[in-house]
């Protein structure tokens, strides 16, 4: 069997190379992560709302850009508010005002009654939504009680107030937008909330 | 790094361990080939029968079998099984067994890296269903019950066998990039002489793209569900909105690979097919050099569409547009598969033996595969059809039709080879048609369940589905059933029948061919020189 047989192959510079592509591969899938959030904040992919900052905009006011009041009264979107309270917070919640007819650019306030079942102080934090993705980057919210964590007492019941403009650069063919909130539950260390948020 | 290659030479006669011990420490492609092809087909009747119970639940209204819970265990488990231990040994059992015939190659270039690919599958394959034994003896809750796509935050609050699952999927990931890189280096350095890469025969084409995509892509799962474990266990926020997460971004990352993986499965498919179809047309094979840039287009394509399965999530427009755009754009490339397969048969001396009826089946039910995925393409289309029988429906006739019936055809063509025996052409013949006919019992009514808005992944249904799904059920069992045939065949073929020669079909070309039905445990020594 001595036959002219080619010497062994080295594979390794080949198997070198598609170790690279392996090991690329697998750091993308977490580069995604950080990418899937810049993606989301210049687009509104996925509802997150416009308010000036990065991320859901938790804690502190947004006072300093309220934009001039520049109302376009040539039509109307109509709003609709909606809330669910996640499993783990023994709390209900609603909106006072179900839905409300706007012009593009008015300021609007409206506000939720958050109640704690519960017979001990409970803390939650409201994350917001908006729908559809494409008008979520021009609802704006000015205040807003998902910037803060909330603390309810035993039993207490809260309005908890919203302050928004939807601006006047909102595609036209929107004529209907929801706003939804999720409220969790912040025992254990939810610490991450707050993160990109000193200002 | 060095990796050690074939130590074939120091081998003159047939000289490795007997028993158990041989198929434990083979490094023989020929073996580890026929034990992946084992494998594939015992965990096709494991997926198969879980489907039946599912199917047995649903033959009528209400809740008859089993609890919800169960159901749901069994619909994510049949899946997963079916992609990750049915279809893709079953491909990478081809590409063990044909590819170094097929490419003048002595052996595959990674021997030890292949047998430690295939032992991997048992212990993954074990992680998977152990779930539903443990629950038996009270143990956990069950398998991983959020359907195959783990979709967050369900994953993230579901059972232990949801951490299973992502163990599970971790083995198997690694072993299918082993098996990757080691067809990738064989393919690219142990070619005869003289065969250049645009004489590579087809089917290790359709594989290598098949493999690059694996590599591409898998990692993206493997960290999708690393990410999943962590957020389970060690306190991380990647899919969990209370913590600023994203539960979105799992399906982003999970169909990132999701998608490609649909031609993962059904490009050593392709590649096969117009082997099968110039053999018993007795014609060369047509277009082969557009069936190659055929090859690298949709490989190219598939992994930039990903988002056509969640078009409902709600996305900006420009993006739903791209992702529909896009999407159908992948049909062009595939039209070009389908006229060079029709072209390879037209005006040629067609002969009807069963991989031939199979071949042709498949070209039609991928066919309705593929039309009907182009409907679900349509942004406007897809929001009426999303998560309905619909989606089930077309999904089944690409991967049964089109996988499973590939796979089928595959296994039909290359038997004689393998075996050194004839199938019996009769019983071939009779899994064919009854497979064909209950398989479209099963789905066609299928499609009218989803049209009339009956949801997959749920148990029970409204009363105007019973009849549908009666006769989906029906169907379900027979093609479950004709299956044994299947198994049957392959059984008698492998203990003896007529002796099928070197050239074992009278129009096959190819470098397998010139070898003795079956192979001897050692070929190409010598490589053959391609002209």
């Amino acid at each position: 069997m001595e036959q002219a047989r080619p010497a062994p192959l080295d594979h390794s510079r080949l198997i070198r190379r598609l170790l690279v592509l392996l090991a690329a591969a697998f750091a993308f899938a977490f580069a995604l992560v950080p990418l899937y959030n810049v993606l989301c904040d210049a687009t509104g992919f996925n509802g997150r709302t416009g308010n000036g900052r990065s991320g859901f905009g938790v804690g502190g006011l947004a006072g300093s850009n309220v934009p001039a009041p520049r109302v376009d009264t040539g039509r109307r979107v109509r709003v609709e508010f909606t809330g669910t309270v996640m499993p783990g917070l023994p709390w209900d919640m609603r909106p006072l005002t179900v839905d409300l007819d706007i012009h593009p650019g008015e300021l609007q306030q409206v506000s939720y009654l958050v109640r704690n079942t519960s017979n001990r102080p409970v803390t939650g934090q409201a994350v917001p939504s908006v729908t559809p993705g494409q008008a979520a980057q021009h609802f704006e919210k000015i205040e807003c009680f998902c910037f803060e964590q909330q603390t309810l007492g035993p039993g207490e019941a809260r309005e908890m107030p919203l302050a928004f403009i939807v601006k006047p650069e909102v595609d036209r063919d929107i004529t209907h937008i929801t706003l939804s909130y999720a409220f969790f539950s912040i025992e254990g260390q939810r610490q991450t909330l707050t993160r990109g948020d000193t200002d | 790094m060095s990796i050690a290659t074939t130590v074939h030479g120091e081998h003159p006669a047939e000289h490795y361990p007997g028993g158990l011990l041989r198929w434990l420490t083979t490094t023989n492609h020929k073996d580890i080939g026929t034990m992946y092809l084992l494998f594939s087909l015992v965990m096709f009747f494991v997926g198969g029968l879980m489907i039946l119970l599912v199917r047995a639940e649903l033959f009528q209204p209400g809740l008859q079998l089993m609890k919800p819970e169960f159901f749901n265990q069994l619909i994510g488990v049949h899946a997963l099984v079916m992609i990750f231990a049915a279809l893709m040994p079953a491909a990478t059992g081809f590409a063990n067994w044909m590819i170094p015939l097929m490419i003048g190659a002595p052996d595959m270039a990674l021997p030890r890296l292949n047998n430690w690919g295939f032992w991997l599958l048992p212990p993954a394959a074990t992680l998977l269903t152990l779930p539903f034994v443990l629950a038996l003896f009270g143990v956990g809750d069950g398998a991983i019950a959020t359907g195959w796509t783990f979709y967050a935050p369900l994953s993230v609050q579901g059972g232990l066998g949801v951490d299973f699952a992502i163990l599970a999927v971790h083995i198997l990931g690694i072993s299918s990039i082993m098996g990757s890189i080691n067809i990738i280096v064989t393919i690219f350095n142990m070619r005869a002489p003289g065969m250049t890469m645009m004489k590579l025969p087809l089917f290790a084409w359709g594989w290598l793209i098949t493999a690059f995509l694996l590599i591409a892509t898998l990692p993206v799962l493997a960290g999708a569900v690393t990410m999943l474990l962590t957020d389970r266990h060690f306190g991380t926020h990647f899919f969990d909105a209370a913590g600023g997460g994203d539960p979105i971004l799992f399906q982003h990352l999970f169909w990132f690979f999701g998608h490609p993986e649909v031609y993962i499965l059904l490009l050593p498919v392709w590649g096969l097919m117009p082997h099968v179809l110039a053999t018993f047309s007795r014609k060369p094979t047509y277009g082969y050099t557009a069936q190659v840039y055929g090859f690298i287009a949709i490989g190219l394509l598939s992994v930039i569409v990903w988002a056509h399965h969640f078009f409902t999530v709600g996305m900006p427009v420009p993006a739903l547009i791209y992702f529909m755009f896009s999407t159908m754009a992948i049909s062009v490339p595939l039209a070009v598969l389908f006229f060079c397969w029709i072209a390879t048969m037209w005006k040629g001396s067609m002969t009807f033996e069963t991989p031939m009826l199979f071949a042709v089946g498949f070209i039609v039910l991928f066919g309705i595969a593929g039309l009907t995925g182009l409907v679900l393409a349509d942004v406007a289309a897809d929001a009426q059809y999303h998560h309905s029988y619909f989606v089930v429906a077309h999904f089944h006739y690409a991967l049964f039709a089109g996988g499973i019936m590939g796979v089928m055809t595959g296994v039909y063509y290359w038997l004689p080879k393998w075996t050194g025996h004839m199938y019996s052409e009769r019983l071939g013949k009779l899994h064919f048609w009854l497979t064909v006919v209950s398989f479209n019992l099963t789905f066609i009514p299928q499609f009218f369940l989803g049209l009339a808005g009956m949801p997959r992944r749920i148990p029970d249904y409204a009363l105007q589905f019973a009849e549908f799904n009666a006769i989906s059920t029906v169907g379900a069992f027979i093609l479950g059933i004709s299956q044994l045939l299947f198994a049957w065949n392959i059984w008698s073929c492998v203990r003896g029948g007529p002796k099928a020669e070197a050239r074992a079909w009278e129009g096959a070309e190819g470098l397998e061919w010139e070898l003795s039905s079956p192979p001897p445990h050692h070929s190409w020594e010598t490589q053959p020189v391609v002209k």
